[in-house]
């Protein structure tokens, strides 16, 4: 029973050590990779930066609102420099 | 008038040699090895799971993504900030070092956005063990 604890374990480390430079590596676009960014970071944010439980909750949503909305700025200002 | 400032000057001065409490050591110290241990030693449960699941998830994606361990270096100062932020995971650095993880240059476009969240992964860590600091002396709930 205990060993199906550590096939989690077992599977990480085996996908890591494939996570090199070989074919096997996990592909985000680039629109992913800064949403799953933002959303562990107001996690840690929220919690660090506040200090009773409804403003932790309030803080780390609001860093991910501020997150993505100035990601999609971000983009159009990028996209009108570059036409 | 006298007497009231050296009292007030010895009370001072015994505010300051204050020992730190153990905790406020073992606290960050743990968080550093193993984020989100400082504050599940501090009874902080959901908090310190909170930030297990986030930093270590930060980790393991950028490797994932082939992103780069720095290693100890004094060339580029971009380099060397790299290994700062990277030493901040602690145990999941030590690890990664142990085990080689990490892609050793960047070989796919995701690679340079994994180098990143493996930084970031670090620097948050650092975060928390201020947190966990924070806590342990009382400063914060």
């Amino acid at each position: 029973m205990t060993h199906i604890l550590y096939l989690p374990i077992a599977a990480v480390l085996a996908f890591m050590q494939s996570a090199g430079c070989t074919e096997t590596y996990l592909h985000l676009s680039h629109f992913s990779a800064a949403v799953i960014f933002s959303f562990f970071v107001s996690i840690v944010f929220g919690i660090t930066q506040r200090s009773n439980e409804r403003e932790m909750v309030r803080h780390g949503a609001y860093c991910f609102g501020v997150f993505v909305v100035g990601m999609f700025v971000v983009g159009w200002v990028m996209w009108l420099l570059h036409h | 008038m006298a007497k009231t400032e050296m009292s007030t000057s010895e009370a001072g001065s015994g505010a300051t040699a204050a020992p730190l409490p153990a905790i406020a050591v073992v606290a960050p110290a743990l968080t550093w090895l193993l984020p989100g241990a400082g504050h599940l030693m501090l009874k902080r449960w959901v908090r310190g799971l909170l930030i297990m699941v986030s930093v270590l998830a930060m980790f393991f994606f950028g490797l994932a993504m082939a992103g780069k361990i720095y290693q100890p270096n004094t060339g580029d100062l971009l380099d060397i900030l790299g290994f700062i932020g990277d030493l901040g995971a602690g145990g999941l650095y030590i690890l990664g070092r142990m085990f080689d993880w990490g892609g050793s240059s960047i070989c796919a476009a995701v690679g340079d956005y994994g180098t990143k969240y493996i930084v970031v992964a670090g620097l948050l860590n650092i975060m928390c063990m201020v947190d966990a600091y924070h806590i342990a002396i009382g400063r914060k709930q």
